[in-house]
Protein backbone atom coordinates (compact mmCIF):
# COMPACT_ATOMS: atom_id res chain seq x y z
CA UNK A 1 0.00 0.00 0.00
CA UNK A 2 1.75 3.09 -0.79
CA UNK A 3 1.79 6.72 1.44
CA UNK A 4 -0.33 8.92 0.81
CA UNK A 5 0.68 11.52 3.19
CA UNK A 6 4.09 11.53 4.32
CA UNK A 7 4.39 13.38 7.97
CA UNK A 8 8.26 14.40 8.37
CA UNK A 9 10.06 15.50 11.65
CA UNK A 10 6.78 17.39 12.56
CA UNK A 11 7.17 20.18 15.46
CA UNK A 12 5.31 22.48 16.71
CA UNK A 13 5.55 25.16 19.39
CA UNK A 14 3.08 27.71 20.35
CA UNK A 15 3.69 30.86 21.12
CA UNK A 16 2.74 30.42 24.50
CA UNK A 17 5.72 28.34 24.88
CA UNK A 18 3.75 24.94 24.38
CA UNK A 19 5.77 22.47 22.72
CA UNK A 20 2.37 20.51 21.23
CA UNK A 21 4.26 18.18 18.53
CA UNK A 22 8.47 16.97 19.00
CA UNK A 23 9.76 15.82 15.92
CA UNK A 24 7.11 13.48 14.87
CA UNK A 25 7.62 11.05 11.30
CA UNK A 26 5.01 8.63 9.66
CA UNK A 27 3.47 7.86 6.43
CA UNK A 28 -0.31 7.45 6.06
CA UNK A 29 -1.24 4.54 3.81
CA UNK A 30 -3.33 4.84 1.10
CA UNK A 31 -7.34 3.72 1.23
CA UNK A 32 -6.73 2.90 5.11
CA UNK A 33 -8.48 3.67 8.23
CA UNK A 34 -5.76 5.19 10.77
CA UNK A 35 -6.98 5.55 14.39
CA UNK A 36 -4.92 8.45 15.97
CA UNK A 37 -5.27 7.53 19.83
CA UNK A 38 -4.21 10.03 23.26
CA UNK A 39 -5.33 11.48 25.72
CA UNK A 40 -6.54 14.55 25.63
CA UNK A 41 -3.81 17.42 25.30
CA UNK A 42 -1.50 15.07 23.58
CA UNK A 43 -1.34 17.08 20.26
CA UNK A 44 -3.76 14.68 18.15
CA UNK A 45 -5.77 17.69 17.19
CA UNK A 46 -2.20 19.82 16.77
CA UNK A 47 -1.04 17.57 14.13
CA UNK A 48 -4.29 17.58 12.28
CA UNK A 49 -4.69 21.05 12.18
CA UNK A 50 -1.26 21.58 10.96
CA UNK A 51 -1.57 18.52 7.86
CA UNK A 52 -4.77 20.92 7.30
CA UNK A 53 -3.49 24.08 6.83
CA UNK A 54 -5.41 25.64 10.16
CA UNK A 55 -2.19 25.86 12.42
CA UNK A 56 1.30 26.61 11.14
CA UNK A 57 4.36 24.21 11.65
CA UNK A 58 6.94 25.13 13.32
CA UNK A 59 9.52 22.83 11.80
CA UNK A 60 9.10 19.72 9.67
CA UNK A 61 7.02 18.85 6.31
CA UNK A 62 4.16 17.47 5.51
CA UNK A 63 3.58 15.89 2.20
CA UNK A 64 0.21 15.03 0.62
CA UNK A 65 0.10 12.87 -2.53
CA UNK A 66 3.47 14.35 -3.44
CA UNK A 67 2.55 18.36 -2.92
CA UNK A 68 4.00 20.01 -0.15
CA UNK A 69 1.06 20.97 1.89
CA UNK A 70 2.49 24.77 2.38
CA UNK A 71 4.22 25.35 -1.26
CA UNK A 72 1.56 23.15 -3.01
CA UNK A 73 -1.27 23.93 -0.70
CA UNK A 74 -4.07 24.59 -3.31
CA UNK A 75 -3.44 21.29 -4.86
CA UNK A 76 -2.92 19.34 -1.12
CA UNK A 77 -5.55 20.92 0.18
CA UNK A 78 -8.33 19.65 -2.64
CA UNK A 79 -7.39 16.18 -1.96
CA UNK A 80 -8.61 16.66 1.87
CA UNK A 81 -11.50 17.05 3.90
CA UNK A 82 -11.62 18.04 7.57
CA UNK A 83 -14.37 17.28 10.06
CA UNK A 84 -13.49 19.19 13.33
CA UNK A 85 -14.45 18.28 16.89
CA UNK A 86 -16.17 21.36 17.61
CA UNK A 87 -19.24 21.82 15.98
CA UNK A 88 -18.60 24.94 14.08
CA UNK A 89 -21.30 26.01 11.59
CA UNK A 90 -23.09 29.11 10.31
CA UNK A 91 -26.70 28.02 11.74
CA UNK A 92 -29.00 30.14 9.72
CA UNK A 93 -28.11 29.10 6.58
CA UNK A 94 -29.69 25.48 5.31
CA UNK A 95 -28.09 22.45 5.00
CA UNK A 96 -28.41 22.07 1.57
CA UNK A 97 -26.79 26.18 1.31
CA UNK A 98 -23.54 24.72 3.75
CA UNK A 99 -22.56 21.84 2.24
CA UNK A 100 -23.02 23.78 -1.21
CA UNK A 101 -20.67 26.62 -0.10
CA UNK A 102 -17.90 24.11 1.24
CA UNK A 103 -18.23 22.33 -2.60
CA UNK A 104 -17.52 25.80 -4.26
CA UNK A 105 -15.05 26.84 -1.23
CA UNK A 106 -12.90 24.07 -3.15
CA UNK A 107 -13.20 25.73 -6.80
CA UNK A 108 -15.69 22.78 -7.68
CA UNK A 109 -18.79 23.85 -9.58
CA UNK A 110 -22.42 22.55 -8.53
CA UNK A 111 -23.10 18.84 -8.66
CA UNK A 112 -26.86 18.43 -6.92
CA UNK A 113 -26.82 14.91 -7.90
CA UNK A 114 -23.20 14.24 -5.59
CA UNK A 115 -24.55 16.46 -2.92
CA UNK A 116 -27.95 14.58 -3.05
CA UNK A 117 -25.81 11.64 -2.67
CA UNK A 118 -23.87 12.31 0.14
CA UNK A 119 -26.78 14.47 2.09
CA UNK A 120 -28.82 10.75 1.71
CA UNK A 121 -25.66 8.47 2.27
CA UNK A 122 -25.88 10.73 6.08
CA UNK A 123 -29.38 10.46 6.14
CA UNK A 124 -29.73 14.72 5.87
CA UNK A 125 -32.19 14.43 2.62
CA UNK A 126 -34.87 15.34 4.32
CA UNK A 127 -33.35 17.61 6.49
CA UNK A 128 -31.79 19.61 3.39
CA UNK A 129 -34.38 22.78 3.66
CA UNK A 130 -33.77 22.75 7.68
CA UNK A 131 -31.93 25.54 9.24
CA UNK A 132 -28.94 24.62 10.45
CA UNK A 133 -29.99 26.08 14.34
CA UNK A 134 -33.04 23.83 14.19
CA UNK A 135 -30.94 20.75 13.99
CA UNK A 136 -29.93 17.97 16.84
CA UNK A 137 -26.75 17.85 17.83
CA UNK A 138 -25.98 14.50 16.17
CA UNK A 139 -27.49 15.55 13.10
CA UNK A 140 -25.10 19.14 13.49
CA UNK A 141 -22.16 16.29 13.41
CA UNK A 142 -23.43 14.93 10.59
CA UNK A 143 -23.89 18.14 8.58
CA UNK A 144 -20.17 18.74 9.18
CA UNK A 145 -19.39 15.17 7.61
CA UNK A 146 -21.38 16.24 4.74
CA UNK A 147 -19.54 19.93 4.32
CA UNK A 148 -16.13 17.70 4.28
CA UNK A 149 -17.01 15.74 1.84
CA UNK A 150 -18.82 18.26 -0.26
CA UNK A 151 -15.75 19.08 -2.34
CA UNK A 152 -15.13 14.92 -3.42
CA UNK A 153 -11.99 14.77 -1.23
CA UNK A 154 -9.75 11.44 -1.11
CA UNK A 155 -8.68 11.98 2.63
CA UNK A 156 -10.67 12.73 5.46
CA UNK A 157 -9.87 14.12 8.47
CA UNK A 158 -12.58 13.50 11.52
CA UNK A 159 -11.25 15.23 14.76
CA UNK A 160 -12.65 12.94 17.41
CA UNK A 161 -15.76 12.64 15.14
CA UNK A 162 -17.97 10.29 18.03
CA UNK A 163 -17.15 12.95 21.23
CA UNK A 164 -20.70 13.59 22.62
CA UNK A 165 -22.65 11.41 20.76
CA UNK A 166 -25.57 8.68 21.14
CA UNK A 167 -24.81 4.92 20.36
CA UNK A 168 -27.07 4.83 18.02
CA UNK A 169 -25.39 7.87 15.65
CA UNK A 170 -21.98 6.37 16.85
CA UNK A 171 -22.71 3.17 15.28
CA UNK A 172 -24.32 4.85 12.05
CA UNK A 173 -21.32 7.13 11.79
CA UNK A 174 -18.78 4.19 11.85
CA UNK A 175 -20.51 2.66 8.72
CA UNK A 176 -20.11 5.91 6.85
CA UNK A 177 -16.71 5.72 7.52
CA UNK A 178 -16.41 2.01 6.37
CA UNK A 179 -18.39 3.11 3.64
CA UNK A 180 -15.81 5.63 2.82
CA UNK A 181 -12.84 3.02 2.94
CA UNK A 182 -14.81 1.19 1.05
CA UNK A 183 -15.14 4.04 -1.96
CA UNK A 184 -11.03 4.48 -1.24
CA UNK A 185 -10.91 7.55 0.80
CA UNK A 186 -8.26 7.36 2.97
CA UNK A 187 -9.56 7.85 6.77
CA UNK A 188 -7.22 9.24 9.46
CA UNK A 189 -9.91 9.99 12.37
CA UNK A 190 -8.48 11.04 16.39
CA UNK A 191 -10.26 9.70 19.28
CA UNK A 192 -10.04 8.95 22.78
CA UNK A 193 -12.73 6.19 22.79
CA UNK A 194 -9.97 3.00 22.27
CA UNK A 195 -13.02 0.88 21.29
CA UNK A 196 -13.88 3.30 18.13
CA UNK A 197 -10.22 2.51 17.03
CA UNK A 198 -10.66 -1.34 17.63
CA UNK A 199 -13.70 -1.25 15.64
CA UNK A 200 -12.80 0.73 13.11
CA UNK A 201 -8.80 1.32 12.31
CA UNK A 202 -6.52 -1.04 10.04
CA UNK A 203 -3.73 0.48 11.57
CA UNK A 204 -3.67 2.63 15.35
CA UNK A 205 -1.42 5.49 16.07
CA UNK A 206 -0.70 6.26 19.71
CA UNK A 207 0.40 9.95 20.18
CA UNK A 208 1.46 10.83 24.35
CA UNK A 209 2.81 14.15 25.20
CA UNK A 210 3.46 15.54 21.51
CA UNK A 211 5.09 12.75 20.14
CA UNK A 212 4.02 9.92 18.42
CA UNK A 213 4.42 6.67 20.77
CA UNK A 214 4.38 3.66 18.13
CA UNK A 215 2.51 2.82 15.05
CA UNK A 216 1.48 -0.21 14.13
CA UNK A 217 -1.22 -2.46 12.35
CA UNK A 218 -4.28 -2.99 14.91
CA UNK A 219 -4.05 -6.60 14.02
CA UNK A 220 0.22 -6.86 14.54
CA UNK A 221 0.00 -4.04 17.48
CA UNK A 222 -2.70 -6.40 19.50
CA UNK A 223 -1.24 -9.65 18.98
CA UNK A 224 2.46 -8.02 19.48
CA UNK A 225 1.69 -6.30 22.65
CA UNK A 226 -1.10 -8.05 23.87
CA UNK A 227 -1.03 -10.02 27.25
CA UNK A 228 -3.27 -12.52 27.59
CA UNK A 229 -4.62 -14.91 30.70
CA UNK A 230 -5.76 -18.52 31.04
CA UNK A 231 -8.55 -18.58 34.01
CA UNK A 232 -9.24 -22.17 34.48
CA UNK A 233 -12.34 -22.56 37.05
CA UNK A 234 -11.03 -25.71 39.94
CA UNK A 235 -13.15 -28.01 41.29
CA UNK A 236 -11.92 -28.43 44.44
CA UNK A 237 -10.46 -24.49 45.74
CA UNK A 238 -7.26 -24.33 46.66
CA UNK A 239 -5.61 -22.16 49.08
CA UNK A 240 -2.10 -22.63 48.06
CA UNK A 241 -0.22 -24.06 45.45
CA UNK A 242 1.52 -26.85 44.61
CA UNK A 243 5.53 -26.59 44.57
CA UNK A 244 5.42 -27.97 41.19
CA UNK A 245 3.56 -25.00 40.13
CA UNK A 246 5.62 -22.67 41.53
CA UNK A 247 7.61 -21.62 38.29
CA UNK A 248 4.32 -20.80 36.24
CA UNK A 249 2.78 -17.19 36.57
CA UNK A 250 -0.33 -18.40 38.43
CA UNK A 251 -2.61 -16.54 40.37
CA UNK A 252 -5.28 -17.61 42.84
CA UNK A 253 -8.24 -15.81 42.19
CA UNK A 254 -12.03 -15.87 43.55
CA UNK A 255 -11.53 -17.30 47.11
CA UNK A 256 -9.23 -20.32 45.55
CA UNK A 257 -11.89 -21.07 43.30
CA UNK A 258 -10.06 -20.06 39.79
CA UNK A 259 -6.30 -19.82 39.06
CA UNK A 260 -5.23 -17.73 36.30
CA UNK A 261 -2.25 -17.80 34.62
CA UNK A 262 -0.68 -14.66 32.65
CA UNK A 263 1.28 -15.06 29.33
CA UNK A 264 2.99 -13.17 26.90
CA UNK A 265 2.01 -13.32 23.09
CA UNK A 266 5.01 -11.96 22.43
CA UNK A 267 7.44 -15.18 24.15
CA UNK A 268 7.49 -17.95 21.49
CA UNK A 269 5.37 -20.62 23.75
CA UNK A 270 2.39 -19.50 25.77
CA UNK A 271 3.60 -22.29 28.59
CA UNK A 272 -0.03 -23.65 28.18
CA UNK A 273 0.47 -27.01 27.30
CA UNK A 274 3.27 -28.11 29.88
CA UNK A 275 1.37 -25.76 32.88
CA UNK A 276 -1.68 -28.03 31.93
CA UNK A 277 -0.10 -31.35 32.33
CA UNK A 278 2.06 -30.27 35.40
CA UNK A 279 -1.91 -29.12 36.98
CA UNK A 280 -2.84 -33.14 36.18
CA UNK A 281 0.01 -34.26 37.32
CA UNK A 282 -0.41 -32.16 40.66
CA UNK A 283 -3.84 -33.78 40.81
CA UNK A 284 -5.79 -30.41 40.56
CA UNK A 285 -8.55 -30.66 38.17
CA UNK A 286 -10.24 -27.99 36.57
CA UNK A 287 -14.45 -27.73 35.27
CA UNK A 288 -13.75 -25.17 32.46
CA UNK A 289 -11.39 -22.93 31.15
CA UNK A 290 -10.82 -20.18 29.01
CA UNK A 291 -8.44 -17.74 27.61
CA UNK A 292 -8.64 -13.51 27.11
CA UNK A 293 -6.84 -11.50 24.90
CA UNK A 294 -6.19 -8.04 26.84
CA UNK A 295 -7.92 -5.31 25.12
CA UNK A 296 -6.00 -2.28 22.87
CA UNK A 297 -7.08 0.01 26.06
CA UNK A 298 -4.99 -1.80 28.44
CA UNK A 299 -2.13 -1.77 25.74
CA UNK A 300 -3.18 2.08 25.47
CA UNK A 301 -2.89 2.32 28.96
CA UNK A 302 0.17 0.53 29.31
CA UNK A 303 1.59 2.83 26.60
CA UNK A 304 0.55 6.34 27.91
CA UNK A 305 1.74 5.66 31.74
CA UNK A 306 5.06 4.68 31.16
CA UNK B 1 -6.54 31.33 -8.44
CA UNK B 2 -9.65 29.77 -7.34
CA UNK B 3 -12.13 32.57 -8.80
CA UNK B 4 -15.09 30.11 -7.80
CA UNK B 5 -13.97 30.35 -4.25
CA UNK B 6 -14.15 34.50 -4.10
CA UNK B 7 -17.14 34.43 -5.88
CA UNK B 8 -18.81 31.79 -3.20
CA UNK B 9 -17.71 34.23 -0.24
CA UNK B 10 -18.37 37.16 -2.03
CA UNK B 11 -22.07 36.04 -2.89
CA UNK B 12 -22.46 34.16 1.38
CA UNK B 13 -21.67 37.68 2.67
CA UNK B 14 -23.77 39.35 -0.03
CA UNK B 15 -26.65 37.09 0.99
CA UNK B 16 -26.89 37.94 4.57
CA UNK B 17 -26.83 41.78 3.31
CA UNK B 18 -29.64 40.93 1.47
CA UNK B 19 -31.70 38.76 3.89
CA UNK B 20 -31.61 42.10 6.15
CA UNK B 21 -32.29 44.28 3.37
CA UNK B 22 -34.32 46.17 5.31
CA UNK B 23 -32.26 47.01 8.45
CA UNK B 24 -29.28 47.27 5.64
CA UNK B 25 -30.94 49.87 3.57
CA UNK B 26 -33.67 51.68 6.24
CA UNK B 27 -31.19 53.01 8.47
CA UNK B 28 -28.84 54.95 6.81
CA UNK B 29 -31.97 56.52 4.58
CA UNK B 30 -33.34 57.47 7.83
CA UNK B 31 -29.96 58.59 9.54
CA UNK B 32 -29.66 60.55 6.03
CA UNK B 33 -32.95 62.03 6.54
CA UNK B 34 -32.58 63.46 9.57
CA UNK B 35 -29.07 64.98 8.90
CA UNK B 36 -30.90 67.03 6.24
CA UNK B 37 -33.50 67.78 8.70
CA UNK B 38 -31.22 69.34 11.36
CA UNK B 39 -28.40 70.18 9.23
CA UNK B 40 -30.09 71.16 5.83
CA UNK B 41 -33.68 72.52 6.99
CA UNK B 42 -33.25 73.76 10.53
CA UNK B 43 -29.41 74.94 10.67
CA UNK B 44 -28.74 75.37 6.64
CA UNK B 45 -31.25 77.86 6.14
CA UNK B 46 -29.25 80.49 8.52
CA UNK B 47 -25.80 79.34 6.75
CA UNK B 48 -24.94 81.03 3.88
CA UNK B 49 -23.51 79.45 0.61
CA UNK B 50 -20.30 77.75 1.14
CA UNK B 51 -18.18 78.54 -2.16
CA UNK B 52 -20.82 79.33 -4.11
CA UNK B 53 -22.39 75.56 -3.44
CA UNK B 54 -25.85 75.90 -0.93
CA UNK B 55 -24.96 74.25 2.25
CA UNK B 56 -27.58 71.26 2.20
CA UNK B 57 -26.11 70.16 -0.91
CA UNK B 58 -22.18 71.02 -0.11
CA UNK B 59 -22.71 68.71 2.93
CA UNK B 60 -24.18 65.95 0.43
CA UNK B 61 -20.36 64.27 -0.47
CA UNK B 62 -19.77 64.75 3.18
CA UNK B 63 -23.03 62.38 4.56
CA UNK B 64 -22.10 59.93 1.69
CA UNK B 65 -18.84 59.74 2.67
CA UNK B 66 -19.47 59.03 6.43
CA UNK B 67 -21.73 56.26 5.79
CA UNK B 68 -19.60 54.84 3.26
CA UNK B 69 -16.65 55.07 5.74
CA UNK B 70 -18.52 53.34 8.81
CA UNK B 71 -20.43 50.96 6.70
CA UNK B 72 -17.12 49.71 5.06
CA UNK B 73 -15.42 49.56 8.48
CA UNK B 74 -18.46 47.98 9.95
CA UNK B 75 -19.24 45.47 7.37
CA UNK B 76 -15.60 44.55 6.89
CA UNK B 77 -14.99 43.93 10.14
CA UNK B 78 -18.08 41.84 11.37
CA UNK B 79 -17.56 39.71 8.34
CA UNK B 80 -14.40 38.13 8.92
CA UNK B 81 -14.61 38.83 12.87
CA UNK B 82 -17.82 36.33 12.92
CA UNK B 83 -16.79 32.95 11.51
CA UNK B 84 -13.81 33.69 13.96
CA UNK B 85 -16.12 33.77 16.80
CA UNK B 86 -18.34 31.19 15.43
CA UNK B 87 -15.48 28.91 14.29
CA UNK B 88 -16.43 27.82 11.32
CA UNK B 89 -13.17 30.03 9.85
CA UNK B 90 -11.54 26.75 9.89
CA UNK B 91 -13.21 26.12 6.60
CA UNK B 92 -11.92 28.95 4.74
CA UNK B 93 -8.65 28.17 6.06
CA UNK B 94 -8.14 24.95 5.08
CA UNK B 95 -9.64 25.20 1.81
CA UNK B 96 -7.69 25.58 -1.21
CA UNK B 97 -8.14 29.32 -0.82
CA UNK B 98 -5.19 32.21 -0.52
CA UNK B 99 -5.23 35.13 1.88
CA UNK B 100 -5.60 36.84 -1.64
CA UNK B 101 -8.53 35.37 -2.85
CA UNK B 102 -10.39 35.50 0.71
CA UNK B 103 -9.49 39.21 1.10
CA UNK B 104 -11.30 39.77 -2.58
CA UNK B 105 -13.97 38.02 -0.98
CA UNK B 106 -14.79 39.24 2.01
CA UNK B 107 -13.52 43.03 1.29
CA UNK B 108 -15.40 42.68 -2.44
CA UNK B 109 -18.34 42.28 -0.20
CA UNK B 110 -17.83 44.87 2.50
CA UNK B 111 -17.06 47.38 0.03
CA UNK B 112 -19.92 45.99 -2.69
CA UNK B 113 -22.32 46.79 0.59
CA UNK B 114 -21.34 49.75 1.45
CA UNK B 115 -21.44 51.24 -2.05
CA UNK B 116 -24.97 50.13 -2.72
CA UNK B 117 -25.78 52.02 0.89
CA UNK B 118 -23.84 54.90 -0.47
CA UNK B 119 -26.07 54.90 -3.71
CA UNK B 120 -29.23 55.08 -1.71
CA UNK B 121 -27.71 57.64 0.20
CA UNK B 122 -26.65 59.56 -2.82
CA UNK B 123 -31.01 59.22 -4.42
CA UNK B 124 -32.33 60.05 -1.24
CA UNK B 125 -30.22 63.51 -1.02
CA UNK B 126 -31.61 64.11 -4.26
CA UNK B 127 -35.04 64.51 -2.85
CA UNK B 128 -33.97 67.34 -0.35
CA UNK B 129 -31.32 69.00 -2.25
CA UNK B 130 -30.63 70.44 -5.80
CA UNK B 131 -27.55 68.41 -6.56
CA UNK B 132 -25.11 68.10 -9.36
CA UNK B 133 -22.42 65.58 -9.97
CA UNK B 134 -19.30 67.37 -12.34
CA UNK B 135 -17.17 64.53 -12.38
CA UNK B 136 -19.23 61.30 -12.49
CA UNK B 137 -16.19 59.61 -13.08
CA UNK B 138 -14.23 61.09 -10.76
CA UNK B 139 -17.34 60.55 -7.80
CA UNK B 140 -17.43 56.91 -9.00
CA UNK B 141 -13.56 56.54 -8.27
CA UNK B 142 -13.17 57.65 -5.17
CA UNK B 143 -16.33 55.87 -4.07
CA UNK B 144 -14.94 52.56 -4.96
CA UNK B 145 -11.37 53.61 -3.69
CA UNK B 146 -12.60 54.93 -1.00
CA UNK B 147 -14.74 51.78 0.03
CA UNK B 148 -12.36 49.45 -0.60
CA UNK B 149 -9.81 51.06 1.98
CA UNK B 150 -11.84 51.02 4.51
CA UNK B 151 -13.22 47.54 4.05
CA UNK B 152 -9.68 46.78 4.04
CA UNK B 153 -9.45 48.76 7.37
CA UNK B 154 -12.26 47.26 8.62
CA UNK B 155 -11.03 43.76 7.46
CA UNK B 156 -7.76 44.40 9.83
CA UNK B 157 -10.39 45.41 13.07
CA UNK B 158 -11.96 42.31 12.82
CA UNK B 159 -8.85 40.24 12.65
CA UNK B 160 -7.55 42.18 15.35
CA UNK B 161 -10.99 42.58 17.79
CA UNK B 162 -10.97 39.67 19.97
CA UNK B 163 -14.51 40.44 21.49
CA UNK B 164 -17.59 42.12 20.17
CA UNK B 165 -16.43 45.78 22.25
CA UNK B 166 -13.09 45.80 20.07
CA UNK B 167 -15.09 45.96 17.18
CA UNK B 168 -16.98 48.63 17.97
CA UNK B 169 -14.50 50.76 19.77
CA UNK B 170 -11.78 51.98 16.42
CA UNK B 171 -15.05 52.91 14.40
CA UNK B 172 -16.19 54.83 17.59
CA UNK B 173 -12.86 56.49 18.50
CA UNK B 174 -11.34 57.03 15.19
CA UNK B 175 -13.19 56.42 12.27
CA UNK B 176 -16.13 58.78 13.59
CA UNK B 177 -14.38 61.74 15.06
CA UNK B 178 -12.03 61.73 11.75
CA UNK B 179 -14.76 62.05 9.84
CA UNK B 180 -16.75 64.81 11.58
CA UNK B 181 -13.88 66.54 11.65
CA UNK B 182 -12.48 65.44 7.92
CA UNK B 183 -14.80 68.56 7.09
CA UNK B 184 -17.84 66.01 6.28
CA UNK B 185 -20.32 69.28 7.27
CA UNK B 186 -17.84 72.08 6.82
CA UNK B 187 -14.95 73.42 4.72
CA UNK B 188 -11.58 73.19 6.70
CA UNK B 189 -11.01 76.93 5.39
CA UNK B 190 -13.88 77.89 8.11
CA UNK B 191 -11.42 76.78 10.58
CA UNK B 192 -8.44 79.20 12.31
CA UNK B 193 -5.36 78.27 10.72
CA UNK B 194 -4.02 75.89 13.46
CA UNK B 195 -6.43 73.52 13.32
CA UNK B 196 -6.49 73.95 9.23
CA UNK B 197 -3.07 72.94 9.87
CA UNK B 198 -4.03 69.75 11.79
CA UNK B 199 -6.82 69.09 9.31
CA UNK B 200 -4.43 68.33 6.94
CA UNK B 201 -3.01 64.89 9.14
CA UNK B 202 -6.73 63.84 9.30
CA UNK B 203 -6.57 61.15 5.69
CA UNK B 204 -10.50 61.31 5.84
CA UNK B 205 -10.17 65.46 5.11
CA UNK B 206 -8.61 63.94 1.90
CA UNK B 207 -11.32 61.69 0.91
CA UNK B 208 -14.08 64.46 1.48
CA UNK B 209 -12.39 66.82 -0.19
CA UNK B 210 -11.82 65.00 -3.21
CA UNK B 211 -14.99 63.37 -3.31
CA UNK B 212 -16.92 66.98 -3.09
CA UNK B 213 -14.61 68.09 -5.58
CA UNK B 214 -16.50 65.46 -8.22
CA UNK B 215 -19.99 66.91 -7.47
CA UNK B 216 -19.21 70.71 -7.35
CA UNK B 217 -15.32 71.34 -8.07
CA UNK B 218 -15.00 72.73 -4.32
CA UNK B 219 -12.48 70.99 -2.40
CA UNK B 220 -10.13 72.09 0.55
CA UNK B 221 -6.93 70.13 -1.33
CA UNK B 222 -6.23 69.66 -5.07
CA UNK B 223 -7.87 67.12 -6.34
CA UNK B 224 -4.30 65.33 -7.62
CA UNK B 225 -3.23 65.52 -4.00
CA UNK B 226 -6.66 64.00 -2.36
CA UNK B 227 -6.07 60.97 -4.87
CA UNK B 228 -2.70 60.59 -3.91
CA UNK B 229 -2.92 60.43 -0.20
CA UNK B 230 -6.76 58.10 -1.08
CA UNK B 231 -4.21 55.69 -2.75
CA UNK B 232 -1.59 55.79 -0.05
CA UNK B 233 -3.66 54.40 2.50
CA UNK B 234 -5.02 51.99 0.06
CA UNK B 235 -1.24 50.58 -0.29
CA UNK B 236 -1.00 50.96 3.75
CA UNK B 237 -3.93 49.22 4.58
CA UNK B 238 -3.15 46.06 1.48
CA UNK B 239 0.22 45.87 2.85
CA UNK B 240 -1.01 45.50 6.67
CA UNK B 241 -3.75 42.59 5.10
CA UNK B 242 -1.02 40.77 3.68
CA UNK B 243 1.47 40.85 6.20
CA UNK B 244 -1.24 39.59 8.62
CA UNK B 245 -1.81 36.96 6.41
CA UNK B 246 1.97 35.87 5.39
CA UNK B 247 2.35 35.62 9.73
CA UNK B 248 -1.00 34.23 10.09
CA UNK B 249 -1.78 37.15 12.93
CA UNK B 250 -5.15 36.17 14.70
CA UNK B 251 -5.94 33.22 12.08
CA UNK B 252 -3.70 30.65 12.51
CA UNK B 253 -2.01 29.98 15.91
Amino acid sequence: MTSIISIQNLSKTYASGLAALTNVSFEIKRGEILALLGPNGAGKTTLISIVCGIVNKSSGAVIVDGHDNVTGFRAARSLIGLVPQELHLSIFETVWDTVNFSRHLYGKDSNPAYVEEVLKKLSLWDKKDSKIVALSGGMKRRVLIAKALAHEPRILFLDEPTAGVDVGLRQDLWNVVRGLRDDGVTVILTTHYIEEAEELADRVGVINKGGLVLIEDKAVLMSKLGQKKLTLDLVTPVTALPKALAKYNLEIRSGGKTLQYNYDTKQGTSGIAGLLKDLAAAKLEYSDLHTEQSSLEDIFMGLVTQ
Amino acid sequence: MNTRAVQTIFMAEMKRFFRTIGQSLISPVISTVLYFVVFGAAIGSRIQQIDGVAYGAFIVPGLIMLSLLTQSVSNASFGIYFPRFSGTIYEYLAAPVSALEMVFGFVGAAAAKSILIALVILVTSWFFVPMQILHPFWMIGFLLLTAITFSLMGFIIGLWADGFEKLQIIPLLIITPLTFLGGSFYSIKVLPPFWQAVSHFNPVMYLVSGFRWSFNEVADVNIGISLAATVFFLVVCLGAVMWIFKTGYRLKS
